[in-house]
């Protein structure tokens, strides 16, 4: 939103000059124009794409997205990669309900669900930075052992009691009561998600810990040569990550009220499909927490859109999804070619 | 292998540094595991009806061939200092291409050859995108096979519609479940396929250049390896290779199932590698490790199921493994070992006790 704000304030002065100067927040800009024109797109072709209803539900839908986003663009911003969310997701999310049900107390177990989540995340943050593990193989690593310890726990899909404390979550509130069905609702889990979207842009964009993640992807050894705490904080972004993993098995289980072990198949192509399309660099030291809250938000519309269509199988989605990556990936090396010159 | 060590003492030496030595002590003492349990574990008979051997280290050995291939085609790769994430998916892609070719093709032996040759094809080509990504566009390659890895099931489940296609063909099931000299045609195959391979790599040049892109991809440059042409080569093979394997894996049941077949075999293959002493760091590599690595897999998995142990709990113990290996494999723990043993203390020990 800023930037586009900061491009008409500046577009009386030399657009082509501010272009070259901001050329990192090029890819942003794209995602925001593409989700403006599929919105468009999505109106004029199929119609009820700009109501209340659609719009809270892309919100209520993707706020377990957008969660893992955020944790994904503090890891990428480093320069390394977590490709474990998915996975442990799964697990928390599977421990959770299997907790639940035994008659845990439900709000220790979302506390516990986030601690899992961090504990997995403490995990590969140790292999990274104390073990040289490269990123993608300690996450990796991760991801094979949730994954394999929430099919321990159970293989068949695990249903939360009508009761349970913990679908309180995805209790929706009608913030304006439209005609017939198109309301504007908001659940206590998109609540969760902007608090975390907010307290991210805080920590990334304001404080030192957040210089210092961009100071790790922009050149390591320069950070450490700075005194950068770099170890400490290289740790830190995998906790942030596992964490927000933890607290997107919350919001996510809260709105199915079922949690199984193949859930989340896929979700570390989508998240870092979302930070990439929001503008941060896979190699590193440039990112935006809410253009990956821009990027969760287009992925989540394209689904609404293919299924709005019916003509596109829904096989085809990670397809489509790895090729949009792809795109973006290229646009970016293009950029980053241009810059050099 | 090793004709350089002095005398019987100097070969053992040399055999037990190397590091598959330790997987196959680790294959043996799951096979007198197995052996405690079941004291005719390891016996071998003869079918007389189809003139084949029959027990459980047959089907071991059957059970290694996928792995086997995928193991190789990673190894390579791994030594560019690359990786491919996409050999499950592959597997599942040629899987999906031959059952979906076969079910609409004659039960006959050229149309099991068309099918073998239409997977292959297709298998090389999403390799070729691998390398193409990966040498020509620049991007790292583990965001590339990533990408290749989860659409890789889509394209699968679009190529069979979202169905488990089941077809007949007797020559295609052959590759998989008949007999040669008593043992399994697919073992067969895959160790003819890994025996041309090594002698591929290390009998030309072509092995000491994949390891010097990966070991320094600017002096292999400056001393005019290839290095695009020899990654798209790599991932082209790897493809290949994860398509064999795919090819293995559906024809022994004749069905291809979209979200079963190659699933998690990624980590199969890595963990086969790593066992087999390649360095996830690249820039060397040793295939007859690999492939010890794989026949160390499948052991384990038979084993898994004798025991009687869920077999969902496998996944989860060869994250271990890979954990651990990679752990020694590290240089802060190598460090450590080596300072315990010259009992020189060097500044980062006592971090490294406290991590």
């Amino acid at each position: 939103m800023t930037a586009a704000t900061m491009t008409e304030s500046r577009s009386s002065t030399s657009l082509k000059d501010w272009i070259k100067l901001r050329l990192e927040l090029l890819p942003t800009l794209a995602a925001l124009v593409i989700f403006i024109a599929m919105v468009i797109y999505g109106e004029v072709a199929y119609g009820r794409i700009v109501q209340m209803s659609t719009m809270s539900n892309l919100l209520i839908n993707n706020s377990h997205l957008i969660i893992i986003a955020v944790g994904m663009t503090f890891v990428i911003i480093t320069g390394g990669i977590d490709l474990s969310v998915g996975a442990v997701i799964a697990f928390t999310s599977v421990a959770g309900v299997m907790l639940t049900n035994a008659g845990w107390n439900g709000w220790l177990v979302v506390l516990l669900m986030v601690a899992m989540g961090g504990l997995f995340g403490v995990v590969s943050g140790v292999l990274v930075q104390y073990f040289n593990v490269q990123p993608f193989i300690a996450t990796l690593a991760m991801m094979f052992l949730a994954r394999g310890l929430a099919s321990m726990l159970s293989t068949v899909p695990e249903r939360l009691a009508a009761d349970a404390s913990i679908l309180a979550l995805a209790t929706q509130f009608k913030i304006i009561d439209g005609p017939k069905v198109n309301d504007l609702i908001i659940t206590p889990g998109v609540i969760i998600a902007l608090v975390v979207v907010l307290v991210a842009m805080f920590l990334l964009h304001r404080t030192r810990t957040g210089r210092t993640v961009y100071a790790i992807g922009g050149s390591e050894q320069s950070a450490q040569l700075m005194g950068l705490p770099v170890h400490a904080t290289k740790m830190w972004v995998y906790v942030i990550s596992g964490l927000l993993a933890g607290v997107a098995a919350v919001v996510y289980t809260s709105r199915l009220g079922i949690a199984q072990n193949i859930t989340g198949i896929g979700w570390e192509l989508d998240a870092i499909a979302a930070t990439v399309i929001g503008g941060t660099l896979l190699t590193g030291g440039v990112g935006f927490v809410l253009g990956s809250v821009v990027g969760s938000l287009v992925l989540g519309l394209m689904i609404v859109l293919i299924t709005r269509d019916g003509g596109i199988p829904p096989e085809a989605t990670t397809i489509i999804t790895g090729g949009i990556l792809l795109v973006f990936v290229l646009l970016q090396r293009l950029v980053l070619a241009r810059q050099r010159d | 292998m090793s004709d350089n060590g002095t005398g019987p003492a100097g070969f053992l030496k040399e055999v037990v540094r190397r590091q598959y030595f330790w997987g196959v002590v680790a294959i043996v003492l799951l096979l007198l595991v197995n052996l405690t349990k079941d004291p005719s574990y390891l016996s071998i008979g003869w079918n007389d009806a189809n003139g084949a051997l029959v027990g459980n280290l047959v089907d071991i050995l059957r059970a290694a061939a996928p792995i086997m291939m995928i193991s190789i085609g990673m190894c390579l790769v791994i030594a560019t200092s690359g990786i491919d994430l996409s050999v499950g998916s592959v597997m599942v892609i040629a899987g999906a291409v031959s059952m979906q070719f076969l079910a609409a093709a004659p039960n006959t032996f050229a149309g099991a050859m068309a099918a073998l040759g239409l997977a292959l094809l297709v298998s090389a080509v999403v390799g070729l995108v691998n390398g193409i990504l990966v040498s020509v566009v620049g991007l790292q390659p583990f965001i590339s096979t990533l990408i290749m890895m989860l659409a890789g099931r889509g394209i699968a489940k679009v190529i069979t519609g979202g169905q488990n296609t089941s077809a007949v063909n007797d020559s295609f099931r052959w590759i998989a479940n008949g007999y040669l000299f008593g043992l399994p045609v697919v073992f067969l195959l895959a160790l003819a396929i890994v025996v041309l391979v090594g002698l591929l790599v290390r009998r030309s040049a072509l092995g000491l250049m994949i390891e010097a892109i990966g070991m320094d991809p600017q002096a292999a440059r400056l001393a005019g390896v290839n290095r695009r042409g020899l990654l798209l080569a790599v991932y082209s093979i790897s493809g290949l290779l994860s398509g064999v394997a795919g090819v293995f894996a559906t024809a022994s049941v004749m069905t291809v199932d979209i979200s079963r077949t190659g699933y998690q075999l990624e980590m199969d293959a890595i963990l086969a590698v790593v066992i087999g002493g390649t360095s996830l760091a690249g820039g060397k590599f040793n295939l007859t490790g690999a492939t010890v690595g794989a026949l160390l897999i499948a052991t384990l998995d038979k084993t898994v199921v004798f025991l009687g142990v869920s077999s969902s709990a496998t996944p989860a113990f060869k994250a271990v493994v890979i954990v651990v290996l990679c752990l020694i494999q590290s240089d802060r723990v190598r460090q450590l070992l080596r300072s315990r043993r010259t009992t020189g203390s060097r500044p980062s020990r006592k971090e490294a006790v406290a991590a």
